[in-house]
C-alpha cells in the first residue's frame, strides 16, 4: 500500500470520527444508559463473587473493573452491532454498493477505517466517562505499568479489527439474504454471550467455557480485559486475536469476491 | 377520548400485523431470533447459578419468579407502547406532524405505528420461566397470594407502560436521547430480575419511592416468599401495586400532554 492510499484511509477514518462526533446528544445519552447498566451489573458481580470468591480466578475488584471495561468498550466495539454493518447492508439492498466498487479503493480497507474512526470516537466519547465513573465509586484493579495499558491498547485494535472482521462478513450476506434482520441477531446473541458481555467468559462452566473462549469473539471483551487486569500474557494473546483477525478478513476477501461476481450477473 | 385512541390503536396495530404477515416465513424466523436473544438474559443468570446455589440469598427458583415477573409485565408494555419509543425519530424529521393531523390521539397513533408481533417473544419468554418458577419454588399458598399474582403481573404491566410514555413525552424535548429511555425501561427490567438484596440501598430507595418499580416484582414477591421486605418497609405495600399503576399511568399520562404541547413541528 503506497503513501497515497494510506493517507486517503487515514482520511477516511477521521471522517468517520468526526461524524460520529456530531452526535452529541446520542453520545450523551449513551453514556447514561452506559453508567446505569454498569450499576446493575456490578451490584450483581458483587453479589456473585460475594457467594464465591475467586469465581473464575477474579477477586471482586478485577470483577469489578471488568464490568465497567465491558460498558467501555460496549459501543467501542460494536459488540451487539451497531457500527457500519447496517449502512454497507442497506447499500448492497438498494444497489448503490455498485457505485462503491467503481471507486479507486478497496472496499474491505474502506469499511475498516471506517470503523476504527467510528470506533475511536465511541471509546473516547461513550467509553471514558463510564469507567471514570465506576473507577471513582467502586474498587477496581488497575495496573501501574504503563507497559499493562500498552500492552491493552494493542489488544484492544485487534479486538476492534476482529469485531470488523465479524461483522463484515455478516453484511456482506445482504448480497444472498434479501433481509437481513435475522442476521444482525444473530451477531447481537454472539457478541453479547461469546464475547463475555453477560458473564465473563472464564465463569462459564467446563466444555461451554473452552468453546466459548476459542471462539473469535473472545478477542473483543474478555482477551483485553484479561490483559489490563494481568491475568493473561499479551503476546500469546495478540497472536491469538492476530489469527482470527487475519482468517475472518481473508474470508471477507473471499466472500466479497464472489459478491461481486453476483452484482455483474445481476446487470447492476 | 379513551374508546377512539382504542379503535386507532386496533386499526393500525392490525394493518401492521397484515403486513407482517405477508412474510410469514421472516416473521417466523424473527419471532425466533427474539426468543433467542431475549432467553439469554436468563441464560446468564443460570450460568451464575451453575457456580454458585443462592445469589443475594435468593435460589434458583426464586430469582425465576423475580425475573418471570418483571419480564412477562415488561414484554406485555413493550409490545403495547414500545413503538413510542421511536418518537424521537418523528421529531427530529418531522414525520410527527402526519400523526397531528389525523383525528385520532397521537400517542394510540404513535404507540400502534409499527406494531411488531414479534416482541410477544419477550413476553413469552417471561411467561415460561414464570410457570417454571411457580412450579418450582417453595411458596405456602392463600388465597391472597393467589389474587397477588394476577394483580402483580397486571400492575407491572401498567407501571412499565407508563415509563415508556414518559420516556416517549421526555424525546419532545432531547430528541435524540432514546438511550436514556432505553437506560429506564430495559434497565429496570434488568434490575428486577436480580434480588433488591443485591444492590445498594441508595438504588433500592431510588427505585420504590423515585421511580417505583420496586412495585413490579421486589415488594409483592417479598410478600409471596415471605421474606424480609426490602428498606423495612410495612408488609402491606405488597398489595399496593395496582394504586402505584394508577398513579404512574396519570402521571405519564399528563407528561405525554406536556410533552406534545411543547411540541414545535420543523416545518419540513
Amino acid at each position: 500500500m503506497g503513501v497515497g492510499s494510506s493517507r486517503l484511509y487515514a482520511a477516511v477514518a477521521a471522517g468517520a470520527f468526526r461524524r460520529y462526533a456530531t452526535y452529541r446528544v446520542a453520545t450523551a445519552a449513551g453514556v447514561f444508559t452506559n453508567t446505569v447498566f454498569g450499576l446493575i451489573l456490578v451490584y450483581t458481580y458483587l453479589a456473585l463473587w460475594d457467594e464465591r470468591p475467586h469465581l473464575g480466578g477474579y477477586d471482586q475488584s478485577q470483577a469489578v473493573t471488568y464490568v465497567w471495561l465491558g460498558q467501555a468498550l460496549f459501543a467501542a466495539l460494536a459488540i451487539q452491532g451497531g457500527g457500519f454493518e447496517n449502512e454497507l447492508m442497506e447499500r448492497i439492498r438498494t444497489g448503490e454498493i455498485a457505485i462503491d466498487l467503481y471507486r479507486p479503493a478497496d472496499l474491505q480497507l474502506w469499511w475498516l477505517a471506517a470503523d476504527l474512526g467510528r470506533s475511536a470516537f465511541q471509546l473516547l466519547g461513550r467509553g471514558v466517562i463510564p469507567f471514570a465513573f465506576g473507577a471513582f465509586f467502586f474498587p477496581v484493579a488497575l495496573p501501574d505499568d504503563p507497559l499493562v495499558w500498552l500492552a491493552f491498547l494493542v489488544a484492544l485494535l485487534l479486538g476492534a479489527v476482529v469485531s470488523f472482521a465479524v461483522r463484515y462478513l455478516v453484511a456482506l450476506s445482504g448480497f444472498w439474504l434479501l433481509d437481513g434482520t435475522g442476521m444482525l441477531q444473530l451477531l447481537m446473541i454472539t457478541g453479547l454471550f461469546c464475547s463475555g458481555m453477560t458473564l465473563p467468559l472464564n465463569v462459564f462452566p467446563g466444555g461451554l467455557g473452552d468453546v466459548v473462549r476459542a471462539l473469535p469473539w473472545s478477542a473483543l471483551l474478555q482477551l483485553p480485559a484479561d490483559v489490563l487486569l494481568g491475568e493473561a500474557d499479551p503476546l500469546p494473546t495478540f497472536a491469538f486475536q492476530a489469527v482470527w483477525a487475519v482468517a475472518l478478513l481473508a474470508a471477507g476477501r473471499l466472500v466479497q469476491a464472489a459478491a461481486t461476481r453476483r452484482v455483474v450477473v445481476q446487470g447492476g | 377520548m379513551v374508546a377512539e385512541g382504542l379503535r386507532a390503536y386496533r386499526l393500525i396495530a392490525g394493518m401492521w400485523i397484515r403486513s407482517t404477515m405477508a412474510y410469514r416465513a421472516s416473521f417466523a424466523m424473527t419471532v425466533l431470533g427474539n426468543l433467542l436473544v431475549t432467553a439469554l438474559d436468563f441464560v446468564a443468570i443460570l450460568l451464575m447459578f451453575s457456580r454458585v446455589d443462592s445469589l443475594g440469598g435468593y435460589s434458583l427458583p426464586e430469582v425465576a419468579l423475580l425475573y418471570g415477573l418483571s419480564v412477562t409485565s415488561f414484554g406485555f408494555a413493550d409490545l403495547v407502547v414500545g413503538s413510542a419509543g421511536r418518537l424521537g425519530t418523528r421529531v427530529r424529521d418531522g414525520t410527527l406532524d402526519t400523526l397531528l393531523v389525523r383525528p385520532a390521539p397521537v400517542l394510540a397513533q404513535a404507540s400502534a405505528d409499527r406494531f411488531a408481533p414479534r416482541r410477544f417473544a419477550r413476553m413469552v419468554q417471561g411467561a415460561l420461566v414464570l410457570g417454571y418458577a411457580l412450579v418450582a419454588v417453595d411458596i405456602d399458598w392463600s388465597v391472597p397470594k393467589t389474587l397477588l399474582l394476577p394483580v402483580t403481573l397486571v400492575s407491572g404491566a401498567a407501571i412499565f407502560c407508563a415509563l415508556f410514555v414518559v420516556g416517549a413525552a421526555f424525546q419532545f424535548v432531547a430528541q435524540d436521547a432514546a438511550e436514556v429511555q432505553a437506560a429506564f425501561t430495559y434497565g429496570g427490567t434488568t434490575l428486577l430480575q436480580y434480588p433488591p438484596t443485591v444492590f445498594g440501598k441508595d438504588l433500592v430507595r431510588a427505585v420504590t419511592f423515585v421511580l417505583p418499580l420496586a412495585f413490579v416484582n421486589w415488594l409483592p414477591v417479598s410478600y409471596l416468599l415471605g421474606r424480609p421486605y426490602p428498606l423495612g418497609l410495612p408488609e402491606w405495600v405488597a398489595f399496593a401495586p395496582p394504586l402505584v399503576a394508577v398513579g404512574c399511568c396519570a402521571l405519564a399520562g399528563a407528561a405525554w400532554r406536556a410533552g406534545l404541547r411543547s411540541y414545535r413541528s420543523t416545518g419540513s
